[in-house]
């Protein structure tokens, strides 16, 4: 028993105003579509949340032509106008933001400090840059007069549901387009409250269309002929095949796909805030992160202790109920990743790794996965090379900055990394070899809206977030 | 001087070397953690059991020109009942010149008599007239002696005066406890506050306290978790477990509570214990026990039902 034992503190779940049913919303209506409805559950403990309407094709005929209609109004309206209504959105994320927070923790499976103090801060961020460079695209550094691309279609992932809508959104609207976004089959939640949202700020019918629905909706949009532009938040595997899809129809592409970050410690780093930077670079959002630092690369001269360290630290993270507002480490979002979790770290043991885990309470019902540690991994290793998007962490050493660049860089992925060091010199020149989209110094996962997000190599192209986002939605 | 680290301390320049080789304090990190420690939501019994974990850990002090026998005799009363049904605190916290009053007026209670020495709150004086007001309060029976650092001495790279002075003072303490002060206000960064908290704990500082009371900024969230490492880092390295104290602008049962989350998360439960962690205060009690009524009864007293000291 411990000394300190801190008594539940949940939020309450009847703050999420959860409805029996969630609509699609098309042309600015909330309707069933034409899908079967499915059921969205709460990862926690498996019960049912609601039921929302499934899309089918025909829906997407209906959104796309919807949004078709709405873009030349929309795009023909000067910037200070759609600025206009981007602040209505942002302020109303932040009215409801209590609202949303245990929403989003509900469908989700995240911990409600992270939904209360990332997610939503964040979506609600985005709307408000965005809004500010609406009337000022002419100076971004796109030409005296960029045009919109046209009608986007964009499809989000389920580890981020309200802040990806909120990516997706806020730039596109921002320059003139219209949207078509499809969250994900097991989150969609935030995203259809986002469009009660949206319908309550006035924005005109059509100019977003959100619809729930699986991954033949995904490809609906994505081979849809109304379609300028497709950006997609997800797997390489299905990133690849939107790629060969798209090919040679003329659509605009982003991906920002996945990640297998390299978080570099040096013998020199601030050690203490290093470990805090390890916890948040890999159990953050249960390291449902594509840019999770998943694997850490330790300079050997100090590898024990920090190891002996981050698992002392580990120790003390808490994980439970997503609704307490002191759990840590909340639900895996589905089944289907837990079993794939799973199968990952089983590989790590077969493969010779050692598997570490602090003592842990696991809840009966629901979806979860102690925090784990594995060290002893060799690059070799499946853990070492494979996207996990889990509570995993893969510990290697190096011995020289060099070796710690080639290690770091010795991935199919270039998402982010994260570089550990006093010496400020050493930071300059690693961002300058390190073959990553994003680059943490010193801190790990932390987002802005001013900052460009985007990957190298299998992790996609295209930049979100800062200047460079609105380059994703001009036609430039 | 511990038997794991043996030859630190030898000359000025390997303490230096010592002293800078641990590892840096990224301040924006450190505030990050803190805040992120800070966020605990502690309710019911929890918050029940910390306010009174709290008030156990209370050094209930005063320290003005205008104190006098008087005031002390009712502060002593105040430590040893705080009310009718909350327990007493850990020691009363007064000059040395009233220590004598202190232990008069505490005599036969568990509440332990602590006093500034060393030329509080500036520390600038002469050694020989800094030990002997250390000499004064223990030859009057103090329990415990809060010694200030020599901040200039340290500002100016001499830690092996530093050093001196603390291994000087714990000699001239006797059985008295000694905690070291290293006005961390003073000393402006996170990295000085490791170092000078590994610098106290190897002359034999019993406990690292933050601060005197009389310089802004006191003790605060990073300033207090770097402190705790210092011991737990300490602790881990030589097996010898020293206590910290905050003091200064710790006022409310809100903020006590989630320094007792950062003992617990950061030092180890281990030091949720008078014996390792005190809060230096003199306005907190109060508010301790109005939180604790709160919790008891469900209403709020007005600040009318607790005393004024």
């Amino acid at each position: 028993m411990a000394k300190f034992e801190y008594a539940p503190a949940p939020e309450s779940r009847d703050i999420a105003r959860l409805r029996a049913s969630y609509g699609i919303f098309v042309d600015g209506e909330f309707r069933d579509g034409a899908g079967e409805a499915i059921k969205t559950i709460n990862p926690a403990n498996e019960e049912p949340l609601a039921e929302v309407a499934d899309a089918a094709p025909s829906d997407v005929d209906d959104a796309v032509r919807a949004a078709r209609r709405a873009l030349p109004a929309w795009s023909g309206r000067p910037g200070g106008d759609r600025a206009k209504y981007l602040y209505r959105i942002a302020r109303a994320i932040q009215e409801r933001s209590r609202e949303l927070a245990v929403l989003e923790s509900l469908d989700n499976g995240k911990p409600i400090k992270e939904s209360r103090d990332v997610d939503i801060p964040l979506a609600a961020a985005h709307f408000f840059y965005y809004a500010g460079w609406a009337d000022k695209l002419e100076y971004a550094g796109f030409g005296p007069s960029p045009r919109p691309i046209g009608v986007a279609g964009q499809v989000i992932p389920w580890n981020f549901p309200l802040l990806m809508a909120a990516w997706k959104i806020a730039p596109a609207l921002a320059t003139g387009n219209t949207v078509v976004l499809k969250p994900a089959e097991t989150t969609p939640l935030t995203a259809l409250t986002l469009a009660e949202i949206i319908a309550e700020a006035d924005v005109p019918a059509g100019v977003v269309n959100i619809l729930a629905g699986g991954p033949s909706i995904g490809e609906a949009i994505v081979r849809h002929e109304g379609i300028d532009k497709i950006a997609f938040t997800g797997s390489t595997e299905v990133g690849k095949i939107i790629q060969r899809t798209t090919a040679g129809t003329g659509k605009r592409l982003s991906l920002e796909l996945g990640g297998k970050a390299a978080n570099i410690i040096f013998e020199d780093a601030p050690l203490d805030q290093a470990i805090e930077g390890i916890v948040n670079g890999i159990f953050f959002n249960q390291g449902h992160v594509c840019c999770a630092g998943s694997r850490l690369l330790v300079q050997e001269s100090v590898a024990d202790e920090l190891i002996a360290a981050l698992q002392q630290r580990l120790t003390t993270l808490r994980l439970g109920d997503p609704l307490d507002k002191n759990t840590d480490i909340g639900a895996i979002n589905s089944a289907a990743q837990l079993a794939r979790i799973r199968e990952l770290t089983e590989s790590g043991e077969a493969e010779g790794a050692e598997r570490w885990s602090p003592p842990c309470e696991i809840p009966e019902r629901g979806y979860w996965f102690a925090p784990t540690v594995f060290t002893h991994v060799s690059q070799a290793n499946r853990i070492a090379r494979e996207e996990i998007f889990g509570p995993v962490l893969s510990v290697l050493t190096f011995r020289t900055p060099a070796e710690a660049i080639d290690k770091a860089n010795n991935t199919p992925y270039g998402l982010s990394a994260g570089i550990w060091t006093e010496k400020g010199s050493r930071i300059l020149w690693f961002a300058n070899q390190l073959r990553a989209g994003v680059i943490w110094a010193n801190t790990f996962n932390r987002f802005d809206p001013g900052s460009p997000f985007g990957g190298y190599k299998e992790s996609g192209f295209g930049r979100e977030g800062g200047r460079h986002g609105l380059g994703a939605y001009l036609d430039v | 001087m511990t038997a794991v680290l043996p030859d630190v301390a030898r000359d000025n320049a390997s303490l230096r070397r010592f002293l800078s080789g641990l590892p840096g304090v990224d301040q924006v990190g450190a505030e990050a953690r803190a805040a992120g420690l800070f966020t605990r939501s502690i309710k019911t019994t929890a918050k029940a059991w910390a306010i009174d974990t709290a008030i156990r850990m209370v050094d209930l002090t005063t320290l003005e020109g205008a104190d006098t026998p008087g005031k002390v005799r009712s502060l002593c009363a105040k430590a040893i009942h705080p009310d009718a049904t909350a327990p007493p605190v850990a020691a009363v916290c007064v000059y040395p010149d009233l220590v004598a009053t202190a232990v008069d007026a505490l005599r036969g209670s568990v509440v332990a008599v602590a006093s500034v020495a060393t030329a509080f709150p500036s520390g600038r004086a002469s050694l020989e007239a800094k030990l002997q007001d250390v000499r004064d309060a223990v030859a009057a029976g103090a329990d415990e002696i809060d010694m200030v650092i020599d901040r200039g001495a340290f500002l100016a790279g001499q830690y092996m005066q530093v050093f001196e002075e603390i291994v000087a003072t714990k000699q001239t303490c006797g059985p008295a406890h000694l905690k070291v002060i290293l006005e961390t206000g003073e000393l402006a960064t996170l990295d000085n506050t490791r170092r000078a908290s590994w610098l106290a704990l190897l002359a034999g500082a019993d406990f690292i306290k933050t601060s005197t009371g009389k310089v802004t900024p006191a003790a605060t969230p990073p300033v207090a978790l770097t402190m705790l490492q210092a011991v737990r880092d300490f602790a881990a390295a030589t097996g010898d477990a020293r206590g910290v104290k905050l003091a200064g602008g710790i006022r409310s049962s809100k903020d006590a509570v989630r320094y007792l989350v950062m003992v617990n998360e950061v030092a180890g439960e281990r030091w949720l214990d008078p014996g390792l962690f005190r809060f230096g205060a003199s306005s907190l009690l109060n508010d301790l026990l109005l939180q604790r009524h709160k919790l008891a009864t469900g209403a709020y007293d007005g600040a009318d039902y607790v005393t004024v000291d």
